[in-house]
């Protein structure tokens, strides 16, 4: 029970603090999950990411369900997932009822302005840290590189590109097992 | 019955929408075809709400859209449905990985992926500074450079050790703080 609870207000709050699509929570799950909680490792984060990419839903669900399975099996999943929804349904059915003009209030639109900036920042913070610890060596580099060109110029489905990596990785373990 | 109705569009949407929240816009795009929920033009403003609000933005969408269409049940019912197929699939997918994680296949197939998903995630960042510090006009891409100023300063800062240890929402505060007070 101590469990679930804690599931429940870790990612209550890791709902609650993320500004924009499923990535933003990236800097927020890092803090929460990988520093304080210490659940899974920042490799792992990404691994759970690459799942969430190529699932359908929202990847903080995703990411909340995957690390609540972990922690407290089915219902630990149910509990975090829960959590990661909470602080949306009760915010935008605060906004949706009483403030029908929010996004007509200018200080509100300056202060979101400068949020929507730091995200950016944050963002950028945590893909560093990230692409650090991805890419481990020249191939990984190659993917990196082949996966942002093909992302900017192509219509290819992510589905597509991450199980072609995965396949590039299974080819190239391959190999290096038979050299040995 | 709305709410039948509402758990099986939202249901499809968080089976079919692969790739976060925004993949769930053009399956919202296409209810107000179907439906008298909501016109287009006031998902638009859904929309801009979700995103400039805390929580992530597909939730939040379902959300508003549920509210819209039969009140606070209405809500629910839409924002439940959405991550009911996420929860079963991901719980199959974890029980999975449980059991072959130690896989030596599984494990090159991650190591190929890592890789590729840091190159999506960088791509993502990409297109979001894009439509946050760069302005659509009928010449292209305007750059915003106070925007993209206080981006990089707070870039740079968080290089320091010891100001990468304060939590996320000491920036984000500073950023709203920022925003009033520059009129971003």
């Amino acid at each position: 029970m101590k469990k679930l609870l804690e599931l429940y207000f870790c990612f209550f709050k890791i709902g609650g603090l993320t500004f924009g699509g499923g990535l933003a929570a990236l800097p927020m799950l890092k803090r929460e999950i990988v520093q304080n909680k210490q659940w899974v490792d920042e490799e792992e984060l990404l691994d759970i990411y690459a799942i969430g990419q190529c699932t359908p839903g929202i990847i903080a669900v995703n990411t909340a369900t995957y690390i609540g399975y972990q922690q407290a099996r089915s219902i630990g999943g149910i509990v975090a997932t829960l959590g990661v929804i909470s602080p949306s349904l009760i915010i935008i059915l605060i906004i949706a009822a009483l403030l029908s003009n929010y996004m007509e209030n200018e200080v509100l639109l300056h202060a979101f302005a400068g949020i929507r900036i730091v995200v950016c920042a944050l963002m950028l913070n945590t893909l560093v840290s990230i692409a650090r610890k991805g890419i481990v060596d020249k191939l990984g580099f190659l993917l990196f590189l082949v996966t942002f060109a093909l992302a900017l110029f192509t219509p290819i489905p992510t589905v597509l590109l991450v199980i072609a990596a995965g396949l590039a990785g299974i080819i190239a373990k391959r190999k290096e097992g038979k050299r040995r | 019955m709305i709410y039948l109705s509402l758990f099986y569009e939202f249901f499809k949407i968080g089976l079919f929408a692969v790739g976060g929240g925004m993949a769930t816009i053009p399956f919202l795009m296409e209810l107000p075809e179907k439906y008298a929920w909501f016109t287009t033009s006031e998902l638009v403003n859904m929309i801009a709400v979700s995103e400039s609000t805390p929580g992530p933005i597909g939730i939040n969408m379902a959300t508003y859209a549920g509210y819209q269409a039969a009140g606070v049940l209405g809500a629910f019912t839409a924002t439940l449905s959405l991550v009911t197929p996420a929860i079963i699939i991901i719980i199959i997918i974890a029980k999975f990985l449980e059991n072959f994680s130690e896989n030596p296949t599984v494990k090159a197939a991650f190591y190929g992926i890592r890789p590729t998903v840091a190159a999506l995630i960088g791509y993502a960042v990409f297109q979001l500074i894009k439509v946050t510090l760069f302005a659509v006009t009928a010449s292209g891409y305007q750059p915003d450079f106070t925007g993209l100023l206080v981006c990089a300063v707070i870039f740079v800062l968080l290089q320091w050790p010891k100001l990468a240890k304060l939590h996320p929402i000491l920036w984000l505060l500073g950023g709203a703080a920022a925003g009033i007070i520059l009129k971003l």
